[in-house]
């Protein structure tokens, strides 16, 4: 009986994060489909608990429901779109043909990922001690995986510097001779 | 495939249900807004498959993989709502049939 509760909280949460995702593609208000991108998150979150990745699941809830969809939020109520600028939902020939492209891709992937992979024996030995802790995860990241970690500060920089260019710019140049400015003029031209 | 136990196969599933729901969601969906949404849960997706497939084959390097890629999902969506925000500004539009010039 002890095997059995994670694997119903599974089938709760992977239904819930799904349908989560399922919300997200049919509402038409971008508030409500941030709420349901939050579902979907904290779910995945509840997942990753269950493939005792401890760390990933706090980081998960903190990266995504803490910042990422508080950063959407943000905008969606800094742009306060009327009823009219959120448009209606129109049928086309390219959404169809992308949608059933889509769900191809989905049904031609099934099989593989039903066969491929062997049934886990009926008892899983389970994650050894400390996998998926801040410290297993820490010592790899600090040494093995050093530099990668490095050049997201570099990433992570430049978007900063994105931002703040993009969230700068006026509807017509200014006459300045900023060294931003002119690198912008020079890209413009 | 069995419902019981639970296995790598069951978390691949939700993994690849979730990535459909984020090609679709940004191939039908014309709001920039809840297209770079679809975005997020595509990656969210492959995260998914990433710390399945870390769990089931013992290697911890998938975690540092996915805390990775959350990081730059934060990049993007930092990125990219700057860029939406300039383009409402100019175009009063965040509809992506509308802005097909790729210039201001």
């Amino acid at each position: 009986m002890s095997h059995l509760l994670p694997d119903i909280l599974f089938y709760v949460f992977s239904a819930l994060s799904v349908a989560g995702a399922v919300l997200v593609l049919v509402n038409r208000n971008p508030m409500t489909c941030a709420m349901s991108l939050v579902v979907s998150v904290l779910s995945l979150a509840i997942l990753y608990l269950l493939l005792s990745a401890h760390f990933l699941a706090v980081a998960q809830m903190i990266v995504y429901a803490g910042a990422i969809v508080v950063l959407f939020i943000f905008v969606i109520m800094l742009l306060n779109l009327t009823d009219e600028e959120l448009g209606r939902f129109r049928f086309s020939l390219f959404k169809t043909i992308g949608a059933f492209v889509a769900v191809a891709t989905l049904l031609a992937v099934a099989p593989d990922i039903r066969v491929s992979i062997p049934a886990p024996a009926a008892g899983d030995a389970g994650a050894p001690a400390g996998y998926g802790s801040t410290k297993a995860v820490g010592k790899l990241l600090f040494g093995e995986f050093l530099l990668p970690f490095e050049l997201t500060s570099i990433l992570i920089l430049s978007a900063m510097v994105a931002g703040v260019v993009l969230a700068k710019r006026e509807l017509q140049p200014k006459k300045t001779h900023s060294l931003v400015d002119w690198l912008l003029g020079f890209f413009r031209t | 495939m069995n419902f019981f136990p639970v296995g790598q196969t069951h978390f691949l599933a939700t993994s690849a249900f979730l990535f459909t729901l984020g090609v679709l969601t940004v191939v039908v969906r014309r709001n920039l807004i809840v297209i770079l949404m679809g975005v997020e849960l595509m990656l969210n997706a492959g995260n998914l498959a990433i710390v399945a497939f870390s769990r089931f084959s013992g290697h911890p390097a998938g975690h540092v993989y996915v805390l990775l890629i959350m990081t730059v999902a934060a990049a993007e969506v930092a990125v990219g709502l700057g860029i939406l925000i300039a383009l409402f500004r100019t175009r009063k539009t965040i509809n992506a049939d509308e802005a097909t010039y790729l210039r201001w």
